[in-house]
């Protein structure tokens, strides 16, 4: 297959590689995700329908990032603050609770806790680096929620840590900014908008089903949102910061809807 | 709405139809790469049939061609419900005249003479197509913002509950555009009254 230049690989060659190495381990058969379009405009019925094969394609993609933007939109609008998540009791935890990332078990990060360090920084007052015991001398907060994938599956998991709300008001972040950015030790990046951030079940997640978060599920720390999809729920977080500009995401940049809500 | 008595779709019924048309093909291919992202029966949809070529592509295409679906939707509702067509074309329903004329179909001896009537079967599947798609679209409503539409998750019995029946409500959809289909293929003067009006 003949396949116009890719604005990601370019940019992105190495993620791209271990997500097409992920995508073969699970049998598909196409080895990059770029090649969508191209696909989907072969497909015999809807190139009758658009009466021709020479539809642009970069416009046909961009008209779809165009109502992915408006679906962040309505969204927003539809986000509700005071509305909580479901809680689910102990006996309904899914065990063992699926590992996912966009690498294979094999790959897990493990960050070294003595010298780790959260990095603040961005539209926040105060900007210094905090510990781990730092974070676990805070309040701390537990949940029992689901966890809702894009691929569709939902887990229930237990997660506790500092609620992300009081964490933002201690660092004195602004927090009429727009966004909330994460950078992570596995190179995952993503964001959210501010009126999740503050949500009451948002956490700053330290431990998982009452013991310290195990690399598997993003030790030192996870940020945990039931109103969001998994992928953005950002694991390994090595800095947070706060912004007005949109920071974009490993996902979302190659077409997963920005604000992923639920 | 038309007054010319030759018509037998007005204009607006057509085009809202073939509009539903795209949404329904669309929105089905989609979902299938969507499906298969994490599928929960023991059938895979095969990937040269499903549209968006990965799972980003296939969520792109559902997530917009769903405002196509329900816009249009509501557009043919309030169209049946402002024109009266509603209960004219589709009512009554009869289950006594519903099976004779199933069986007159099934022996081939259904008249087709006027295109503008609706057989008891017509009616029943274009009521269940109605009904079903509005299943479809709470449902999705429920797999897409479960958090925000509480009594509408509850009702349909949860998040995972609400995937499920979103399947089998498309399985449902295709399963009628199929047989659609083959009537056309059988009768296919109803084609070109979906085209011309008359």
């Amino acid at each position: 297959m003949i396949r116009k230049p890719s604005r990601q690989l370019a940019i992105d060659g190495d993620l791209v590689l271990k997500d097409a190495t992920k995508e073969i381990a699970r049998r598909l058969d196409q080895p990059t995700r770029r090649a969508f379009l191209q696909r989907s405009l072969s497909l015999g019925g809807l190139s009758l329908l658009s009466g021709c094969s020479l539809v642009d394609e970069s416009s046909v993609e961009n008209a779809l990032m165009t109502v992915s933007r408006f679906n962040d939109t309505v969204q927003a609008w539809l986000f509700d603050p005071n509305r909580l998540a479901p809680t689910y009791p102990d006996s309904m935890i899914t065990r063992p609770f699926p590992f996912n990332a966009y690498y294979g078990e094999d790959e897990i990060r493990e960050v070294d806790e003595e010298s780790y360090r959260l990095e603040v920084t961005g539209m926040v007052a105060d900007k210094h680096a905090w510990t781990l015991a730092e974070l676990r001398a805070m309040p701390q907060a537990e949940q029992i929620t689901r966890h809702i994938c894009v691929e569709g599956w939902s887990a229930i998991g237990q997660w506790g840590g500092v609620p992300f709300a009081d964490f933002l008001r201690r660092v004195g972040a602004d927090l009429s900014a727009k966004y909330v950015g994460f950078k992570c030790a596995d190179d995952y990046y993503t964001s959210i908008d501010m009126p999740t951030a503050l949500h009451p079940q948002t956490l700053l997640t330290l431990t998982y089903d009452s013991q310290p978060l195990p690399p598997r599920y993003g030790f030192p720390m996870k940020l945990r949102m039931p109103t969001k999809l998994g992928y953005k729920n950002p694991k390994h977080i090595q800095a947070i910061f706060v912004t007005n500009t949109y920071p974009g995401g490993y996902w979302e940049d190659q077409g997963y809807n920005w604000f992923g809500g639920s | 709405m038309a007054n010319d008595t030759n018509l037998i779709h007005p204009l607006w019924v057509r085009l809202t139809h073939w509009i539903n048309a795209l949404a329904i093909v669309i929105l089905a291919t989609s979902g299938w790469r969507i499906y298969d992202a994490s599928p929960f029966f023991a059938l895979e949809i095969p990937r040269e049939i499903t549209l968006g070529g990965w799972l980003g592509g296939a969520i792109q295409w559902h997530f917009a061609a769903m405002w196509l679906l329900v816009g249009n939707g509501l557009v043919y509702l309030a169209g049946n419900v402002i024109s009266v067509r509603l209960w004219h074309k589709f009512f009554p329903l009869s289950p006594r005249a519903f099976f004779a004329d199933m069986l007159a179909a099934l022996k081939g001896s259904l008249s087709h003479a006027d295109l503008s009537h609706y057989n008891m079967v017509q009616r029943a599947a274009y009521l269940f197509v109605m009904v079903d798609s509005v299943l479809l679209v709470l449902s999705g409503l429920v797999l897409w913002k479960s958090v925000q539409f509480p009594i509408l998750r509850e009702l349909l019995g949860g998040y995972e509950a609400a995937r499920r029946e979103h399947f089998l409500a498309m399985a449902a959809l295709v399963a009628f555009a199929g047989i659609h289909l083959l009537m056309v293929a059988l009768v296919p003067r109803t084609l070109l009254a979906m085209i011309r009006g008359r």
